[in-house]
This record gives C-alpha cells, structure tokens and sequence, in this order.
C-alpha cells in the first residue's frame, strides 16, 4: 500500500515536471499507446539461473561475421574463457559461460524465425564453476557499500576512468564480446570506435524500454543502478560526448528514482574531484515504439535521424542501459558478456521474473525454473508481442539477443482474425512513427513492385508493427515489410552475383580469344618459316641440278666428242671413266656438304628421334 | 532569299556535321537494348535456352528471334521483368517442371578426381581450380549452377547440390494470410495483433 502511494507520488512529480517545463521534450508521429503487462514481472528482484548441465553456445550472436572457434571438442574450458574470436571488423568473440568440457562443436538450433540452425559450442558443464582469471581495468568498489550511499573513498574512482585511454577501454570492450543488447546486436566496440572518430557529442542511453511486457532493463535500473551510471560514464568517455541524455518511460517511477540517487550518490562522493557526471534523466511519456533509436533521439532532441541514415550523422550516438552496464563489468569486473538479465513472464509462467541467465542456457531450463504450466503454454515468443517471434521449440539456448521469453497461455494473445481487404482508412499511416505510407507500401509490397517499394522508403521501416495493429482490416502489413525487404535485398544479391559471373565469363570469352589469336599468330609463323626453308631448300636443289646438269653437260659433251670423233677408244674411254669418277666425287662432297647430321652419336640420334615423335604428335592433335 | 538560303545550309551543314562527329565519337559499342536484357538474365551462362550464354540469349531476344521464356534458371520473375521491359505478354516458362529447383552448386567428389582438366575447360565463369594430374576443386562462390562442368566429366565425379539454408540467406516467407492457412501462420505468427483484445477499450 505504501509503496503504491509512493508510486504514485513520483509519477505525481515526473508529471508535474514535465508540465512545469523543466525538460523540453519533442515529440515523434505516430505511435500507439499499448498496456504495459510489465507489473507482473517487475517487483521481484533479479533472481540468477541455476548452472544448466549442458550450455550452447552460439558462435553467431550479433550483428557481422561469427565468430572463429578457438577451442576443440574434448577441451577442458573454464567459465570467461574465450571460444571464438572475434573474426573481421565488424564482430565479436564469444566466451564459456560455465566450466566444463567442449563436447561438441557444431549446428544446433538457434533462436531465429527461420527456426534454422548455425555453429554452436557445446559444453558439458562440471560442479566445480572455475573462472579465468579476470583482468579488471579499475578495481571495484562494493557496490553493497555505494548502495548504503557510504561515503566511499573512491575519487580514486572518476580519476581512473580519466587515467584510462579510450583505447584501453574499447579494447576492454571488444574482448569482453559486448554487443548492443537493446537488440540491435552491433558490436558495441566498432560503434564506439566509429563515434569516436566521428565527433559525436551527444550519447543518449536508451532506458525507455517500450514493449509491452519486457521488464529486464527496468530491473537492471532499479536494482544495479551504480553499474549503469559507472557504465555511461565510461562510454560517454571513449565518444568524447559533452552531453549525456537518459531517456527513461515515464511509466518506471523507480527505476528513475534509483537511477537519480546514484547520480546524486556518485556526484556526492566525488565532490573532492569538482567534476560532474553531466548525465540527465529525462522522463518520456509512455506511447510505443518510444524506445526505437530514432523515436527517443527526436523526443529528446526534436533532431530527425535522416532518410537511411545513422544517428552518428547528427551527431549522436545512442546505447542502450544494459549494454552500459556490461561495459561496467567489463572494465570494473574484466567479466566478460557471458550472462544477461531475461524476462520470464506470460500468462503460463507461475512466477513471472527477472532472471540473470548464463549464455547458452537452454530456454527448457529457465522456464522450468520459473516454473511453468505446462498445459496452459501457448506459444513461447522471445522478444515482447510487438517485435518478437514465435520459437519453434523450447530446446534452443539463451543467446545476448534474448531480453524476454513471452509464455503465452490460450487467449492471452489473439491470433489475427483472417486478413480483410483495405479499406484506405489511413489509420496505419497515422499510427506509423516514421511518418510512412504503409497502405501504399502494402499494395506495393502484394503487386511486388519494388522499385516503387523504395521510393515509398520502405527501408525505413523500423518494423515496429504500429500500422498492423492499428489496421482494422487485420492485414500483417509489417510481414508483408519484412518480406518485401527481403525480396529487395535477395535481387540486389542476385544481380551483384550475376554481374560477377557476367565479368568472369567475359573475361575468360576473351582470355580464349586471345589464346586462339596467339595460337593463329604462332602457326602463320611456323608455315613462314617452313615456306621459307621450303623455298630455301627448293633453290639449293635447284642450283645442284644446274650444276649437276653442267657438269653432266660437260661429260656428255666430251663423251659425245669421243665417240663423234671415234678415235683412239682406249682414251676416250679412259677420259669417261676419269669424267664419271670426278662427277661422283663432287657428288658425294656435294652430299656430304649438305647433311651434317651423319656420323651422329647414339644419343644425338635418339634426342632426334624423340623429338620427331613429339612433332608428329603435335601435328595430329592439331 | 539569298542569305537566307546560305543560313540554312551552312546551319544544316553544320549540325550535320556535329551529328556525324558525335555518332562517331560517342559511338554506342552495343545495342542498349541488349545491354538492358543482358542486365535482368542470370548470367549463369547454362546454354539452356539454346544459345551459347546469357549475352547471345539477350541479342536474340532483341532481335526479336527468340521468345523471352527460354531462361529456366532465371524462372517465373524473369520472364516477368522481360514482359516489363519489352512491353510483351506473359509467357509460360518454356522448360520442364523440375527444370529450376533453386539454386545449387557443384562440387567435386575428390576422391574420384582423376585431375583431366575437362571441367576446367567447360566452366563459363572459370569457377574451377586445378591443373593436369591435380585434384580439381570448385569455387563455390563463383559457381553460377549451370551443370555444364556435368557431362564432360569423364568419371562423373562432380555434383549438383543445393545451396545450403543458413540464418545469413534465410528469407521472410511471403504473408499467406487465410483461415485455412495454419502451417504458414504458426512459423512466422509475430503477434502484430495480439495486444488487439487488450487495447480496445
Ligand atoms: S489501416 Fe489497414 S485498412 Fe486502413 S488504410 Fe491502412 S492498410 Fe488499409
Ligand atoms: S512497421 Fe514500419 S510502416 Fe508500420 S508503423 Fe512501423 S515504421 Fe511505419
């Protein structure tokens, strides 16, 4: 009851200040307003799971290029330690949530609406729970000590933030595996980096956590709020932003509160320091999709992230409260990201809680530890009804995507009456944040006409599901988003690959084409020169004949006179014999002259004929 | 009369000749028609459709020699995008039924490799890798699937399979939303209207 009336008296003051005019807040279109469901969820604090007997482990759990295991099956692995590395730029490692040993690496089910499978890491945990040592970049206080609001002795504290580099804390940050855990799944380390270099000068940590249902972020602020404020300001370190903007929905009245103390905690102890956190918390009203990067960027700032654009191009960068505090565990702890706080909650779920659930834990284990009904289980969703999806199974792993399972029991959640035509009430188009025409996108989407789809822009759906909602027709309009998306991305693929094969095939036409020409080019030559040694051989033959023929000339002639004349037969004779003689001695010199490949060797020889062989080959192949 | 006459010629001249210089300086290499079939065909370079690759196929068709549903790999769309272009009608996909059963890849059985070099000489797009002797390996991300590396094998060593479903290729299906249709609605079911119930007042 008490705390009921305290409730309400601070969300009596978060209104009250917004009227007075103390925060100036913009507004974005659109937008629906959803019941919270979040009571159910929210009151206990976070409770931890129980060490599953076998983790998966998957290898891909953000946004880029999975990660390269390191390790092998029948390896002995302690909890932190890392599995995979991070592999290319925009990536992230992975690490053993328990000890034990790795007894499988290979495809496994993962959480993803395909319901298909992707590498895992199996481990078959042991009871002995060791850890690698971990390297904290500054030591950390108590927090059970900052939280009874002692004075702590730790102006040590904002000194070693400053005394840190940004390098040494992104790169604390990118071995720790963080990603954006607000569901975007970046790797945390490339977008601080990129922010860095780009001269960001506002961080807007994202606290508004607008789903119905999902309560982890709220939890985390009003349970551990020091880790957050110790986190932001780490972060708000590596961007170099001036300015830090909380953005929190009004309707989390505690978490605000216990996010304030600590600021006023923190600002207290370091007085010695004279420095402020410069961190405000802004309270924003409560109206879906309040919590989407570009949503509360314009609420806080009335800046409009641009068409396809990022908000590093106005100059903000936005993370989201619970990646702050596994950045505080990274650098305070060394921890790595190998736990994260889960929603159990639905109608189907006996205890609807908070969970801090190890990496890998199979989703059977946690909601039998929250107990479940079993009969009453409708439909498991991961993520809130709004953005999430529909498991296939319960036997696939907690990954750093899972913020919330949704048990659903019968009737809890409507399925979707059949799909009307529409009926141009425009009513998607006023619920939609991004000021789009999801009516005409829907008609284009059905008609697959995809250039048309772009230039509605399509690509900057944030594919909130305001439009289906609001539809009174009951038409999946954001299915038919996702799709169309798909579809648009599947055909820029396609024609990349295909102007690829088209290069390759040009390329090897013409590496062909000259192949032919040089091969045309090298057989004219050879004929040239065989013409050529034709004709050569052609003319000497011809000369040895004239001389053949003057010389046979001369004989004759002589042998003619002899015999005209008749005379003295001996002599004449003789001179026949002696003319014949010499005509066969030149002959033979003559031979002898024009080959020189007698009196060969053996070897000569054979090298001859081998390479006749070869020539002959040739020429049939030919 | 005069000076109006030798206007216009020198004019008429002079045009003529910047015409005559800019269709020679500018000289388009190939028809642009070509070029925008050859552009929306799946460069798989398969000779399905009785050319010898995707660019003939494109000339045929602008020459208007062939019909625009001979392209089994390109399927259904292309024919669809080819009707857009030209300005025709709708045809059947010219093919048997299971002509196009997705895309696939070939591989090669390396054990039954003999290194013959034949499929390295078949392939359009220079997909394979291997020399005389040497086991011959396929390059699965420049494989375009046209199975023309398939017949000259002389020990059948290469296959055809499917490429492989990952989360990374993984599509949306499209929205078939009717009563009747529970298989569809149970795998993708996001619960756009669930809070519909809760909301109204
Ligand atoms: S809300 Fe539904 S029925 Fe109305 S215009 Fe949009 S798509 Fe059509
Ligand atoms: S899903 Fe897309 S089109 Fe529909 S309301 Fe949200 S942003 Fe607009």
């Amino acid at each position: 009851m008490k705390q009921s009336i305290k409730k309400n008296q601070t969300q009596q003051s978060l209104a009250d200040s917004i009227k007075a005019g103390l925060y100036k807040l913009w507004s974005f279109p659109g937008g629906i307003k959803l019941p919270g469901n979040k009571s159910q969820s929210n009151h206990q604090p976070i409770t931890s799971a129980k060490t599953a007997r076998q983790l998966v482990i998957p290898l891909n759990q953000h946004i880029g290029q999975a990660a390269e295991p390191v390790v092998q099956v029948g390896d002995k692995v302690l909890k932190g330690q890392v599995l995979g590395h991070a592999h290319g730029i925009i990536s992230a490692p992975v690490h053993a949530s328990g000890s034990g040993i790795v007894t499988a690496i290979e495809e496994r089910p993962i959480p993803h609406p395909s319901g298909l499978s992707a590498l895992c890491v199996v481990i078959d945990t042991d009871d002995y729970e060791q850890c690698v040592e971990y390297t904290p970049l500054i030591r950390e206080n108590k927090v059970s000590e900052a939280q009874a609001g002692e004075t702590r002795e730790n102006s040590a504290d904002e000194q070693s933030i400053t005394a840190l580099s940004n390098e040494q804390i992104n790169s604390q940050i990118a071995d720790a595996g963080i990603v954006g855990l607000g569901g975007a799944l970046f790797p945390a380390a490339a977008k601080l980096h990129t922010a860095e270099k780009m001269h960001t000068d506002t961080l807007i940590i994202n606290a508004a956590e607008c789903e119905p249902y999902i309560t982890c972020d709220d939890v985390l602020m009003r349970y551990r709020p020091e880790e957050v404020i110790l986190g932001i300001l780490l972060i708000k370190k590596v961007v170099g932003a001036k300015k830090c903007l909380i953005g929190i929905e009004d309707n989390k009245p505690e978490a605000y509160e216990a996010l304030l103390s600590a600021i006023s905690g923190y600002t207290h102890a370091h007085k010695t320091a004279q420095t402020e956190p410069q961190i405000e918390i802004i309270p924003v009203p409560a109206r879906y999709p309040a919590g989407g990067e570009k949503q509360l960027i314009q609420v806080l700032t009335g800046k409009e992230v641009p068409s396809r654009g990022l908000p590093m191009d106005i100059g903000i960068i936005c993370h989201n409260v619970a990646t702050a505090a596994a950045v505080y565990q990274a650098v305070y702890r060394g921890e790595p990201l190998i736990s994260r706080i889960v929603t159990i909650t639905g109608g189907a779920v006996k205890v609807p809680q908070n969970m801090e659930v190890p990496i890998g834990t199979p989703i059977r284990d946690v909601l039998t530890q929250a107990g479940l009904n079993e009969e009453k289980i409708e439909k498991v969703i991961m993520g809130g009804p709004m953005m999430g999806f529909a498991l296939p199974s319960i036997d696939i792993p907690v990954t750093k995507a899972t913020n919330c399972l949704l048990i659903s029991e019968k009737d809890e959640l409507t399925t979707p009456p059949p799909a009307m035509p529409c009926i141009r009430c425009a009513r998607c188009s006023d619920s939609c944040p991004m000021s789009l025409l999801p009516q005409q996108m829907y008609l284009y989407a059905k008609s697959r006409e995809l250039d048309k789809l772009q230039e509605y822009n399509l690509f900057d759906c944030i594919e909130c599901g305001c439009c289906s909602y609001a539809c009174p027709s009951n038409i999946p309009l954001v299915q038919y988003y996702r799709y169309a998306k798909n579809e648009i991305n599947n055909k820029t693929q396609e024609r990349n690959k295909a102007d690829l094969a088209r290069k390759r095939h040009e390329f090897r036409e013409e590496r062909l084409e000259k192949a032919k020409l040089a091969k045309a080019e090298a057989a004219r030559l050879r004929k040239e020169k065989l013409a050529k040694k034709k004709a050569l051989d052609a003319e000497k033959a011809k000369q040895e004949e004239a001389k053949e023929a003057s010389s046979d000339d001369k004989s004759d002639s002589t042998a003619s006179e002899k015999s005209a004349a008749n005379t003295t037969a001996a002599n004449s004779a003789d001179l026949i014999q002696e003319a014949i003689a010499r005509a066969k001695i030149k002959k033979a010199q003559q031979q002898s002259q024009r080959k020189n490949t007698e009196n060969l060797t053996e070897d000569q020889q054979n090298q001859i004929d081998e390479a006749n062989e070869r020539r002959s080959k040739n020429s049939q192949i030919e | 009369m005069l000076s109006g006459i030798l206007a216009f010629i020198a004019l008429a001249s002079f045009f003529g000749l910047v015409l005559g210089l800019a269709s020679v300086l500018f000289k388009v290499e190939s028809s642009p028609v070509v070029d925008k079939i050859d552009a929306l065909l799946p460069q798989t370079q398969c000779g399905q459709c009785s050319f010898a690759g995707c660019h003939p196929y494109a000339e045929a068709i602008a020459a208007g020699e062939a019909p625009i549903n001979l392209c089994p790999p390109g399927g259904d769309n292309l024919i669809q995008s080819l009707a857009d272009l030209l300005d025709v009608e709708v045809l059947q996909m010219d093919a048997d039924e299971d002509a196009n059963q997705g895309p696939t890849v070939a591989v090669i059985i390396e054990d039954t490799c003999i290194g013959c070099t034949l499929c390295i000489q078949a392939c359009p797009v220079d997909a394979i890798l291997g020399a005389a002797k040497q086991m011959h390996t396929v390059i699965e991300s420049e494989c375009t699937g046209c199975e023309l590396c398939l017949a000259p094998c002389p020990v059948d060593c290469i296959e055809m399979i499917p490429v492989k479903q990952t989360v990374k290729n993984w599509r949306w299906p499209a929205p078939q939303y009717n009563a009747n249709n529970q298989a569809a609605e149970t795998i993708f079911t996001t619960l756009d209207h669930v809070l519909a119930e809760n909301a109204k007042p």
